[in-house]
């Protein structure tokens, strides 16, 4: 547990988040209207999304699909019935003057997710319920100077709001809920999981508390989409709840927002501001009713998820939590991964994949997908390093002239002639030689038999890095004696 | 009221396959008995020209032996439907000039099976009213009078522009819409045949909502074979409106067999309501004579909710009604009155476009559904109406259909209820419990009063049951044999 240390004594953070994730779907929650980010404002609205008189919303089956699909990933049960409210407001970038969502008998109950924080402990954060609703258009204030401009593009399009119960207790655990959430979309396919494109937002209930005492009164900080600021945000609030209440204040409870140029969150509304939403069942649209042979179809074509991967990739290629953690992070990370292992060692692969892979494409800004050096040329390079055809050291030459070349691994260790050698003839003439030059060394290792790493160091660069490291240190310390 | 204007929908149909007629020559008819009765305010925007475009496209196929049921026959549009490039207002200011992209499935149906649009007609405000007298566009007046007395009275409502222009002559034929009793309220009214279907029969879809679970489309005629025609071609199954139901839409007409024998009529003891006026009471008897004459059985039941029946649909439908109107808020279509912000130029729009009943009901439904009223009220409200659902249910096991008084009495003097919201909304009395039950219902023209002024008799049937309510409402018709005419028409 991660507390915090206050003039007064230790404190403990409560949060809860609900995290609204667009759902993958061509179409809106009601309308035909295209979903496609990015479009001229006011260019994918449907008569529905704008709410003409009398046009009526229609619910897009498969929003409902990915929501029992998401359900079934979060080990959650679905509800066989479920029905849409209305929640009443006003906005102009809301059209209908109501917003369609699921009130008393959302999609999906009851589920649960696990998280491992740093400290190597797995916390299982409760969900309370996931629901689907209609986004909301866009306003927009700053374009003229007395008037605003609404943008109903993403008016109607479907999102699935995540509500946790207030099991998480700092900030990591946030973090790592958040991120846990968002790969079991992405492994789902039922969310891209682009916080910058606003696919996945969350807002985050933080109150604090003395260590096993009743919960306090809780800000909610909306609309957070980086991982990083959620993690800001929850830390600075903490803090400044505990301030308040240490100084002899009460907490209101209210709605805050988090201001990223100034890194502190700020007061958006109090409860007494807060909307009376008069939530009641849509009387357009009738219950949804699922068969249970439904969520059966839906459940036999889930794919591994994230845990499940982890653990078989630490079982079947015996690799450490943290290099599982790094390939899991997204399925085509660890379908990468595993098509590399099967030429060569799972650790070697491993390295090569986080390692020189990863920072390629960092470095490139590419995605795996489009990684410009495909699995199976990557997995034949650590094949050659199994297989001592080349060293580590030469392999990553050969790493850049794939860049370079599109040339196999294998054409470009024959072409330019980058092979280990082999022939011991050669090294043990090597070996000698460099034995012969350096008497003074030699006295010295048979003192401290480290130094025979110098010994192997002048050796390669005689023998331009082609000869095997070890068969040369092994040769060496045979021949001192060490 | 000339010679071609005074037929029946079915009978100019007839005249116009024979040949005898030209649906040019129908249309023109009908336009000028539109300019005879302006007066009484019936259409609030006449398509004329539209009309005699449409009547010819139906001439050139009625000449090839081809057109749909409703080839060539002129009809008025509700102007809660929604018309492509058809000015539609829902006879309220807040809409402005609003001009539709699009064509309600209904009146889609319609001009694909070939009808022609006169125009829009009338009716009040949002469809809340029992005497469009809280239209935007001012009060339609009933064709009908009291003998010897010229004060103008209502034609009911909501539906009153379309019940006046039928009763009147002005259409063979109108669209109405009822969620509370506002198609067989305004036919009792004006001596016309108001058709409510099952809810869910007709598509909402393009029809200006006023309670989304209550709402249903249906026609205004003078004839119960009218009325089937009609529904005929305005229900179908439309994917576009979810709490549309996948039934197919059967030829209704000919369900119109005129044999009823064994039939059992349910006639519910609750209707029969203290202070009910002495013709009323004489008139159902009648109606339970004539379905008795005719072979049908006749027993006594009992729908025990019945009096909760009116106020709980006075919390459901302005619950309802203040939700679908949130979308009227000056932003993208119909009026703007500006303000120093958001929410002055909301209050503005919505103050200056919305008429007092639709306000009073707006506020009604946003008290209903607020936090700490919703439970005491609209869940309640619905509580009541799963009772009144089941109390149809159990009398649905004895009985194929309900009779019924329409109204409570005959047409009112224009002004007479309009500041006394409760006289007004006691109306529905004997017509909500349909709409909050989802059932369809009939009123069909079944005498006179005293003063002159027709009466109604409802049949209520069973969900989808259209076909048995209409044959029985043929049946009834027959024997009422009603024949008189509006006093202005008779002039």
């Amino acid at each position: 547990m991660s507390l915090i240390q206050g003039a007064t004594g230790e404190w403990e953070i409560v949060m809860g988040l609900e995290i609204h994730a667009q759902v993958s779907s061509k179409s809106k929650l009601m309308s035909g209207a295209s979903t496609a980010f990015g479009a001229e404002p006011n260019y994918q609205v449907s008569l529905v999304d704008a709410a003409m008189p009398g046009m009526l919303p229609v619910v897009n089956e498969f929003c409902y699909e990915q929501a029992v699909l998401t359900g079934l990933g979060l080990n959650a049960e679905i509800n066989l019935i479920s029905i849409f409210d209305r929640k009443n407001y006003f906005y102009p970038d809301l059209p209908q003057g109501y917003q369609i969502s699921q009130f008393t008998d959302p999609i999906v109950g009851k589920g649960v997710v696990s998280i491992e924080t740093a400290d190597g402990e797995t916390h299982n954060i409760g969900i309370e319920r996931l629901h689907l609703e209609q986004d909301a258009g866009k306003s927009i204030h700053d374009l003229y100077p007395s008037q605003s401009c609404v943008d109903l593009n993403r008016s109607g399009v479907a999102l699935m709001e995540i509500v946790s119960d207030p099991d998480l207790r700092s900030a990591e655990q946030a973090k790592l809920y958040v991120s846990k959430i968002r790969t079991i979309l992405r492994y789902l396919g039922t969310c891209d999981g682009n916080m910058e494109q606003g696919s996945l937002r969350a807002d985050v209930n933080v109150s604090v508390r003395r260590p096993g005492a009743p919960l306090g009164t809780r800000c909610e900080i909306k609309n957070m989409n980086s991982i990083r600021n959620i993690g800001m945000a929850i830390e600075f609030e903490a803090q400044r709840q505990v301030d308040i209440i240490e100084d002899g204040g009460t907490i209101d409870q209210e709605t805050r927002l988090w201001d990223v140029a100034k890194n502190e969150t700020r007061s958006m509304r109090s409860k007494e501001e807060a909307h009376d939403y008069r939530y009641f069942p849509d009387p357009d649209l009738l219950p949804v009713v699922l068969e249970q042979s439904f969520v059966d179809a839906i459940k036999a074509r889930i794919p591994e998820l994230p845990d499940a991967k982890h653990s078989r990739l630490m079982k079947d290629y015996g690799l450490n939590s943290y290099d599982a953690n790094i390939l899991i992070a997204a399925p085509e990370n660890a379908d990468y991964f595993e098509i590399v292992a099967k030429s060569g060692s799972a650790k070697l692969a491993a390295n090569w994949v986080t390692g020189d892979l990863f920072g390629l494409l960092k470095k490139r800004g590419e995605t795996i997908e489009n990684s410009p050096i495909s699995a199976i040329d990557l997995g034949e390079l650590v094949g050659l390093i199994d297989d001592k055809i080349i060293s580590n050291k030469i392999a990553k030459q050969v790493f850049e002239y794939m860049l370079e070349t599109d040339d196999k691994p294998g054409k470009i260790v024959e072409d330019k002639g980058l092979k280990q050698v082999t022939d011991t003839g050669a090294i043990e003439k090597a070996v000698d030689d460099v034995i012969a030059a350096n008497p003074d060394k030699v006295a010295q290792a048979i003192e401290k038999p480290k130094m025979a790493g110098w010994f192997v160091g002048q050796v390669m660069q005689a023998t331009g890095g082609k000869a095997n490291p070890q068969a040369v240190s092994d040769m060496i310390k045979a021949k001192l004696g060490l | 009221m000339s010679e071609l204007t005074n037929l029946s929908l079915s009978d100019a149909r007839a005249k116009l396959r024979n040949k005898d007629i030209s649906a040019v020559e129908l249309t023109k008819a009908h336009i000028d008995a539109m300019g005879q009765i302006e007066g009484l305010n019936a259409y609030i925007l006449p398509t004329h020209e539209k009309a005699l475009s449409m009547a010819a496209d139906s001439d050139e196929k009625l000449a090839k032996g081809e057109g749909g049921i409703l080839e060539g026959l002129p009809v008025g549009i509700k102007d809660l439907f929604c018309t492509k490039d058809v000015r539609t207002t829902a006879s309220s200011k807040i809409l402005g000039e609003f001009l539709p992209t699009y064509e309600s499935t209904v009146t889609a149906n319609m001009w694909a099976d070939g009808a022609v649009m006169l125009g829009k007609l009338n009716c009040d405000e949002f469809a809340m009213g029992s005497s469009n007298e809280t239209s935007f566009f001012g009060n339609v007046v009933n064709p009908w009078q009291r003998n010897g007395d010229e004060a103008a009275l209502v034609p009911g409502g909501s539906s009153g522009g379309s019940s006046a222009a039928v009763a009147a002559r002005a259409c063979l034929a109108a669209t109405a819409t009822d969620t509370g009793g506002s198609i067989r309220q305004p036919a009792a009214f004006t001596g016309t045949v108001g058709l409510k279907p099952t809810y869910g029969r007709c598509s909402r879809w393009g029809v200006v909502a006023f309670a989304s679970s209550l709402d249903q489309a249906g026609p205004i005629t003078r004839s119960v074979r009218d009325a089937a025609i009609m529904l005929e071609s305005m229900a179908s199954y439309d994917v576009k409106d979810s709490t549309s139901v996948n039934v197919g839409v059967p030829a209704y007409e000919k369900a119109l067999t005129g044999d009823i024998r064994g039939l059992k009529i349910g006639i519910p003891k609750e209707y029969k309501m203290d202070g009910m006026p002495e013709e009323i009471i004489k008139l159902w008897q009648q109606g339970i004579d004539w379905l008795k004459q005719a072979g049908a059985e006749i027993v006594d039941v009992s729908l025990p909710n019945t009096k909760l029946a009116l106020p709980a649909y006075y919390i459901v439908a302005p619950a309802e009604a203040s939700s679908n109107l949130a979308r009227y808020d000056g932003v993208r279509y119909g009026i703007r009155v500006a303000g120093d912000n958001i929410d002055e130029q909301y209050a503005n729009s919505r103050a200056e476009g919305f008429g007092a009943e639709v306000q009073r009901r707006i506020l009604i439904g946003t008290y209903v559904l607020s936090a700490g009223y919703y439970d005491a009220y609209y869940v309640k409200a619905q509580k009541v109406r799963t009772l009144i659902k089941r109390d149809f249910d159990a009398v649905y096991r004895k009985v194929d259909l309900l009779l019924t008084p329409t109204t409570p009495s005959e047409a009112f003097g224009i002004g007479e209820n309009i500041n006394d919201p409760l006289s007004m909304y006691l109306n529905d009395i004997f017509t909500v419990t349909v709409n909050m039950a989802g059932l369809p219902g009939i009123s069909i023209p079944a005498g006179i009063s005293a003063n002159g002024l027709p009466l109604g008799l409802q049949l209520i049937g069973q969900p989808f049951g259209e076909e048995t309510l209409l044959k029985a409402a043929d049946v009834m018709e027959s024997a009422a044999e009603f024949t008189a005419l509006p006093q202005l028409m008779a002039k």
